[in-house]
């Protein structure tokens, strides 16, 4: 079977979090199917949150899903907190970018390590890689646990965490009863980072001699991503919209549906967004060019000797800009650690609400910008909920990389069996995380 | 010995219990002496449609559409375990359970809800669809039971003992102060127990995310919530509808 006549069908791609498929079907060299669709069961959050008290929303929303559950916790937090008049302690904040850094370094070292390492190196799964790659995989696990143990002494566990609620923390980081354990908790901490730094460049150098294999294709698009001027893009900002020429619109919160856009594919039953472009690519290639001047310096270190250079189009890179914001989460973890203990801890109560109404909050979880939306009655019970997922907002991107890709393909004479991987491959860079999907369609406010 | 063939599958459901498969660390490696992972998509390739030893299955039955495929997997599996809540017990799926479906499909999909991919049903556990031999419960789940079922399940064990007492005797072992002595409410006294009972620890109330302790005194759990929790009526009516929908008497 040539490139001019294929028929591709990946039914459930694997090494992705949540179900999707690809179907291509090329005759005679033309292209008469190529699409990107998304089967995953619908869960319904939105109506499930609406008549729950504050207090148990973002414990709901976090179970939207189990990879970026801090990140979901956060975005529900914050939203919680700007509809409830709540504004939280500077510890809170710097504890709370310090989790956030944890699950960034979490989750990518699943997807870099475990779900993309193997199609660089030749291997259907991690597992081949336990036998061929000994050394390679016990350090990728002791990664794993690492950012889970970092995850979990902050947030009480890295997999819906319990001790974030809105308004602040609910107990100390780690299992302690007062701020001098905590100190020595946060302590042990960055020694912990610390130490993974060396087994971090080591998987720098496994990257650095398999990147030849990620594969050439670039397309511009618009890159949209959390800006803050407190450091690079992650737990707070306002909305960036980076175009390839150059040019950014900065966009407040409050107004993220205007970026969003969400419209109904007729190729796709996946709700789809659009902003400036046909589509946007959210995730860490859109946080690094729209954030690269404010990477940590050792990060911006791993990304020249990987020959990363911000704006990049090709949205293969976005596993090698995961990798990169990993040394960089590193960095800054024992940077806000620091700090946390300049400031001496104290022993806080989260702060109550001032009031009840709607808000808004944003969030950068591993693979997007992510938005939540809660409006609440003057008992503090939720009465509408909205949730914007990145992988959504990436379905429309994905699409159009497959409309750009596979006429490339066909014109390269690859083989239907090179082409399923690299369209695989393609959906995986994106670490879509599908089961996150809490909906497709329009979402209305009911009064 | 040869290995056990292990297979993981999943349904509706967040997939952070597979997640935290990956939280083990070298005693993953361990496992990986025992066993032969022949299918778990989230993290391979390969898929089999061959025996499996033992097949892990992970998410709520909640929708008809899912039914043959877990109907395939019990077929080629001599050993099925649920794990995690959704699995388990519907899980958080099932707070839609005491909603009407017609309202909350149009609230969440508007003119589109009747498209036939957005079809739903009650979120049930993997046992109203289909035989499960041993269930690993929690939100996540606990990664300590899991390694307890797995290793004795390896030892050809038949009776799995797990605890059948409520989540306020692992609070009294840990020593933390009750929830309703921090002006706070808890769901423990009628939540079965075998987390730890990490919640109560961490400053926030069970929300009985493993489900009920059998025969659980419903009406008494609704009453200390009300008069000792300081809920109002309907809040602590509608409270065990977020992790236990399908165990109340109106389920």
């Amino acid at each position: 079977m040539t490139a001019q006549n294929a028929s591709i069908k990946v039914h459930h791609v694997t090494r992705v979090e949540g179900h999707g498929n690809i179907v291509v079907d090329i005759k005679n060299g033309k292209v008469e199917t190529c699409e990107w669709r998304v089967p995953e069961a619908p869960r319904f959050f939105e109506a499930m949150v609406r008549g729950r008290h504050y207090s148990e929303v973002a414990r709901i929303t976090s179970r939207i899903c189990g990879i970026c559950a801090v990140g979901h916790t956060l975005a529900s937090c914050k939203a919680s907190e700007n509809a409830l008049g709540m504004r939280v302690s500077k510890q809170t904040d710097r504890l709370r970018r310090l989790l956030k850094h944890g699950e960034n370094f979490d989750s990518h070292i699943v997807h870099v390590l475990f779900l993309v390492a193997p199609d660089l190196l030749g291997a259907p799964s991690v597992f081949p890689l336990v036998a061929t790659h000994p050394d390679v995989v016990k350090k990728a696990v002791l990664l794993k646990k690492l950012g889970c143990d970092w995850a979990s002494l902050v947030g009480g566990r890295s997999t819906h965490p319990t001790k974030v609620v809105p308004g602040g923390f609910a107990a100390l980081p780690g299992n302690a009863y007062n701020p001098r354990m905590a100190t020595e908790e946060l302590k042990a901490l960055k020694q912990m980072i610390l130490d993974a730094v060396p087994m971090a460049t080591d998987m720098y150098n496994v990257l650095l001699s398999v990147a030849g294999n990620i594969p050439n294709f670039t397309r511009e698009t618009e890159y949209v991503a959390l800006v803050d001027d407190a450091e690079y893009g992650l737990y707070d900002g306002k909305i960036g919209c980076l175009m390839p020429d150059g040019s950014r619109e900065i966009v407040d919160v409050a107004d993220y549906r205007s970026v969003t856009n969400e419209w109904v594919s007729p190729l796709s039953t996946a709700k789809h967004a659009k902003h400036n472009m046909a589509s946007y690519m959210a995730g860490a290639l859109a946080r690094i060019n729209n954030n690269y001047d404010q990477l940590h310096p050792e990060a911006k270190k791993v990304a020249e000797g990987l020959g990363f250079k911000a704006p990049c189009f090709n949205p293969y890179f976005n596993s090698v800009a995961q990798f990169i914001e990993v040394v960089h989460s590193a960095y800054m973890g024992v940077g806000y650690i620091d700090e946390l203990l300049d400031m001496g801890l104290q022993d806080e109560k989260p702060v109550e609400p001032t009031k009840f109404g709607k808000g808004f909050g944003a969030t950068e979880v591993p693979r997007g910008i992510l938005f939540h939306e809660y409006e609440y009655d003057t008992d503090g019970f939720c009465t509408a909920g909205n949730c914007i997922i990145p992988t959504n907002q990436n379905h429309a991107n994905i699409q159009e990389d497959m409309n750009k890709l596979v006429p490339e393909m066909i014109s390269a004479d690859k083989s239907e069996q090179e082409m399923e991987l690299t369209l695989e491959m393609l959906v995986r860079a994106y670490d879509p995380c599908i089961s996150c999907s809490t909906h497709y369609l329009d979402v209305t406010f009911k009064k | 010995m040869a290995k056990v063939k292990c297979a993981w599958f999943d349904f509706t459901c967040c997939e952070g219990c597979q997640i935290e498969m990956t939280n083990f660390g070298a005693p993953f490696l361990q496992l990986l002496d025992h066993v032969e992972v022949v299918e778990f998509r989230e993290v391979m390739k390969e898929t089999t449609d061959g025996p499996i030893d033992v097949a892990f299955i992970e998410g709520s039955f909640s929708r008809e559409a899912d039914r043959a495929r877990l109907e395939s997997i019990r077929e080629r599996s001599s050993l099925v375990v649920a794990f995690g809540s959704c699995a388990t017990s519907g899980g958080i799926n099932a707070l839609k359970n005491h909603m009407d479906e017609a309202e909350y499909k149009e609230y969440v999909y508007g003119a589109d809800s009747a498209m036939p991919h957005l079809d739903t049903q009650k979120a049930r556990p993997i046992s109203a669809a289909i035989k499960v031999d041993y269930e690993i419960k929690g939100c996540p789940m606990s990664r300590d039971e899991f390694i307890r079922v797995v290793t004795q399940l390896l030892h050809g064990t038949d009776k799995v003992y797990l605890p059948s007492y409520p989540v306020c005797v692992e609070c009294k072992l840990r020593e933390t102060v009750c929830r309703y002595d921090e002006q706070d409410h808890c769901m423990g006294p009628i939540a079965i127990a075998g987390c730890g009972a990490p919640c109560p620890a961490h400053g926030i109330p069970c929300e009985a995310c493993r489900g009920m302790v059998a025969d659980a005194n419903q009406e008494a759990m609704t009453k200390v919530l009300k008069e000792k929790g300081g809920l109002s009526e309907q809040w602590a009516e509608k409270k065990s509808q977020m992790f236990t929908a399908n165990f109340r008497s109106d389920a």
